[in-house]
């Protein structure tokens, strides 16, 4: 058997498509140029040649291949929404398919930086429109009356002198032997019927009735169970164990020695196999597993932050300078030297990490909570010499990603497990291993420097001191992380003249990966509290002081919303207002937040306000829900978590030493969204960075309170 | 063996009396709506009723079960259309979902015992079950939501 042939069956079978059907996707091309739009009959050829993305058989039904995941951030909605309009047929009509690991087909397919629709939309848009004018034409020819008299409807081609009707799938069969228009023609805005509505999101039913299939609710025929107990240092391998006890538990079938590769190195643990998750995890507990910990460092909390307050001494790689801040500050009078603290945090998505592997000779098999499908693909065919076209990566919905489902060492972990085991294997990470085993987000410290000179910001110097994601597996760094001014607003520059970035190198052996919004979570926190500093350094109000130093139109527009709707200059004596904006994977929010004391005395959150501009958008109510969310989860970065590490290991182990929000805990969020024509930015992450800068301003306001070190305590300050 | 009764249809398992109800729920009898979250009753996302009370599966084993009644989110209603899960669908609740099983098997005890909950009602009912995406305020306004279309129907009985 061929490894094309597999492919091709499987596709065939994942999309349902039998007989005459209407396929289109873009010719695969080289990045930066222009793809055609390819039209064809034949999904098997497709299948192969293209990046098909639309599917239309003879019933009519719609198969839309997503090639993105769902894990909360509802582009799986979007998607469809955009679809259905450009084709006009009714969204209950598509059919929404995750799409297998498959670079060479769909792209990049790596689910982060909120990239799925703006990575997208103006392709997906094109090929929807070019559907419907194919199905136009292809009706028009039938009737051999003019194209241009007839439209397209609900799913149907309509002559509009004689009222005739045709449904799309009684035209696929035609409408495929026909070649792709150029200068396909989209709607404009004000013709939209989808875009741009709260319609409702087409996988909430299934996630009422338990039907939505995660990873861990996979199972596949003969598929066994594991548990690791992984060494609980990062870089920890095995010295010895005695499974002698874990192997009299009933339902235990197999105990083996497997390895997990983090970044370029290898850790350790002992896996325990069985025919029930419950069986497995008993059998863990009744391991006895010496460790060898040796060649590597074993950190304590404190003595990472004190290495990176030293290195904030030092200059650092020159990530971006304009003017001469070092030699206003020198001479300045009116000088601030401050520095920030942010932790490192867990992503503690509800579904912990899991993943089931299917290891046969010279082919694997992968189901799983996936963000990046076809990097798992890549990584796993490599690793295990197995041709790539074998490798097939298939994405559940997510149960919560956060960017830790976008790494590798998980699927990698369950493969090794299967093949050494000859079985189907389902590897569930316990909420205990979710927490301690990282990757995290890394705690990263920063120093800011800054001069008022007549009332104005002179010159502003930052530095940040934390380890990289890019270079963790790369010790010899070089450069300053291209990450080093994520969050901070481009239009700043053009208003402040003199300002520079600098990236201390700092690397300890703990794992990081990408968290909600990434660099712009800990960036913004520094930044922004930093010109709030500056505004109050200056007697400036800080929403004033923003107006003075984003120019930009559409900051103007922001702040301007912003002090609309949160009634900020009429604010009570007894009320702290605090405001931040952040820019985040090409969408700028701006936060305020409202708080005062309770009668016990401690200060509490009434309100957050969130401005969203993300320029072109699918659908309101889904950026509502991300910037609430992200709300949510800003909160309690800020306010309660930090993993911390003692003798190498980590000290939190699951939700009651690592709390989550709860109902009891959250303030009414009200969210706007500026309506404008730009070209569309992230939506899932940007929510998050604004909160905590506009919370401890706000506490500063009510206060007088500087808070430079997250997380802290509420009911203190 | 062990008598279930789960969603109104008998089961006879073979699992050892101490497994949690959560994982013969899941690995033996194959129904995954019911989640597993915490392992330790810390997050709700494996709530189910027995005899009509909201426990943790997830903690509760399954001997303690033997005999009674069960009922999981499959089981909760036949076509979706218990109030919560309407009321969830309205207000748009879900983002990633994984929670949601066990949010509505605690708000449909809440909605029972509690045909007009406040505010305060929801929270306290509702302060077990955690939501990372951080759903919290939907939730609310989807109790509430669901507490009208319960006295609707009542009314119309």
């Amino acid at each position: 058997m061929s490894t094309g042939t597999v492919s091709r069956r499987n596709f065939l079978r994942t999309t349902g498509i039998t007989g005459a059907a209407l396929c289109l996707g873009f010719s695969f091309v080289a990045d930066g140029k222009e793809n055609e739009v390819i039209v064809t009959t034949d999904a098997e050829q497709s299948a192969l040649e293209l990046n098909a993305w639309i599917k239309i058989d003879s019933n009519g039904l719609v198969t839309l291949i997503d090639h993105r995941a769902e894990m909360g951030q509802g582009s799986y909605q979007s998607v469809a929404q955009m679809l259905a309009e450009e084709l006009e047929v009714n969204l209950k009509d598509v059919n929404v398919v995750f799409a297998q690991g498959d670079p060479k087909k769909y792209g990049g397919q790596i689910t982060g930086g909120s990239s799925t629709i703006r990575g997208s939309y103006k392709k997906l848009l094109k090929l929807s429109a070019t559907a419907r004018e194919v199905l136009i034409t292809a009706a028009a020819n039938k009737w051999k009356a003019p194209a241009t008299e007839c439209y397209a409807e609900s799913g149907m081609v309509i002559h509009k002198p004689s009222g005739k009707k045709l449904h799309y799938g009684e035209l696929v069969a035609d409408a495929s032997k026909l070649e792709a228009p150029k200068n396909i023609v989209l709607k404009k805005r004000s013709d939209y019927k989808l875009i741009g509505k709260p319609l409702h999101r087409k996988d909430t039913p299934m996630k009422t009735n338990g039907a939505a299939i995660f990873g861990l609710d996979k199972k596949l025929p003969g598929m066994l169970y594991a548990v690791v107990e992984r060494n609980p240092r990062f870089r920890g391998k095995v010295k010895s164990f005695d499974d002698t006890a874990a192997k009299k538990v009933p339902g235990v079938t197999q105990v083996i020695v497997v390895k997990m590769e983090v970044f370029n190195t290898i850790r350790e643990g002992v896996a325990v196999i069985a025919n029930s998750t419950w069986a497995a995890m008993q059998g863990r507990k009744a391991l006895k597993i010496t460790w060898d910990d040796t060649g590597f460092e074993h950190m304590d909390t404190a003595e990472v932050y004190l290495r990176q307050q030293q290195e904030l001494k030092k200059e650092g790689l020159s990530f971006k300078k304009q003017g001469d801040p070092d030699g206003i500050l020198a001479t300045a009078t009116k000088v601030l030297d401050v520095v920030y603290q942010t932790p490192y945090q867990a992503h503690s998505a509800m579904e912990p990490v899991n993943c089931i592997a299917h290891y046969q000779k010279d082919k694997v098999e992968i189901w799983g909570p996936i963000q990046a499908p076809d990097w798992v693909q890549g990584d796993i065919s490599k690793k295990f010499n197995v041709p790539i076209d074998n490798v097939r990566v298939n994405m559940t919905f997510l149960g919560g990603g956060f960017g830790r489902k976008a790494f590798l060492d998980y699927p990698y972990e369950a493969t090794m497990i299967s093949k050494q085991i000859g079985a189907p294997v389902q590897v569930i990470w316990t909420r205990e291993d979710d927490t301690t085993q990282g990757p995290y987000r890394a705690g990263i410290s920063y120093r800011a420097q800054g001069a008022i000179t007549n009332g104005e910001i002179s010159a502003v110097k930052f530095r940040m001191a934390g380890q990289n994601i890019d270079h963790w597996s790369n010790p010899k760094r070089g450069v300053p992380n291209d990450s080093t001014t994520e969050g901070f607003l481009a239009p700043y520059f053009e208003s402040i003249k003199n300002i520079s970035f600098a990236d201390v190198p700092f690397e300890i052996p703990i794992p990081n990966m990408w968290w909600r919004s990434v660099y712009a979570s800990t960036n913004g926190f520094a930044y922004e509290s930093f010109v709030n500093e500056l505004a109050h350094e200056a007697g400036k109000d800080p929403l004033d002081f923003r107006r003075t130093y984003l120019k930009d139109e559409r900051c103007q527009k922001l702040i301007d919303k912003l002090e609309e709707i949160s009634g900020w200059k009429s604010r009570k004596k007894n009320e702290g207002y605090g405001v931040a904006i952040t820019e985040c994977f090409a969408s700028t929010v701006g936060q305020i937040v409202k708080v005062s004391r309770s009668i016990d005395g401690k200060v509490k959150i009434d309100k957050v306000w969130a401005v969203m501009d993300c320029g072109w958008y699918v659908n309101p109510d889904i950026i509502k829900a991300q910037i609430e969310g992200s709300v949510v989860m800003a909160l309690g970065a800020a306010t309660i978590h930090e993993i911390t590490f003692k003798d190498g290991m980590v000290q939190q182990k699951n939700f009651y030493d690592y709390p989550m929000p709860r109902i009891t805990d959250i303030p009414p969020i009200e969210v706007h969204i500026i309506d404008n024509d730009a070209d569309a930015g992230g939506v899932g992450e940007p929510g998050l960075p604004a909160f905590s800068p506009a919370l401890t301003a706000a506490i500063f306001d009510l206060t007088g309170k500087r808070i430079r070190k997250l997380p802290f305590n509420m009911a203190t300050v | 063996m062990i008598s279930l009764n789960v969603n109104q249809k008998a089961y006879q398992v073979d699992a050892d009396p101490n497994m949690p109800l959560l994982w013969v729920i899941r690995d033996i009898i194959g129904l995954t709506g019911t989640k597993y979250g915490c392992g330790v009753a810390q997050c709700g996302a494996c709530t189910v009723h027995l005899n009509g009370e909201a426990v943790r599966s997830c903690v509760t084993k399954v001997s303690r079960a033997e005999g009674q009644k069960v009922v999981t989110i499959e089981g909760l209603s036949n076509n979706n259309d218990h109030p919560a899960q309407v009321a969830w669908n309205e207000e748009n609740v879900p983002q990633c979902g994984y929670c949601h099983s066990g949010q509505i098997m605690s708000a449909a005890v809440l909605l029972r015992e509690n045909p007009n909950p406040s505010d305060e009602d929801i929270d306290s009912a509702m302060a077990g079950n955690i939501c990372r995406c951080g759903t919290y305020l939907r939730i609310r306004k989807a109790i509430h939501s669901a507490a009208e279309l319960q006295r609707k129907e009542l009314s119309s009985r």
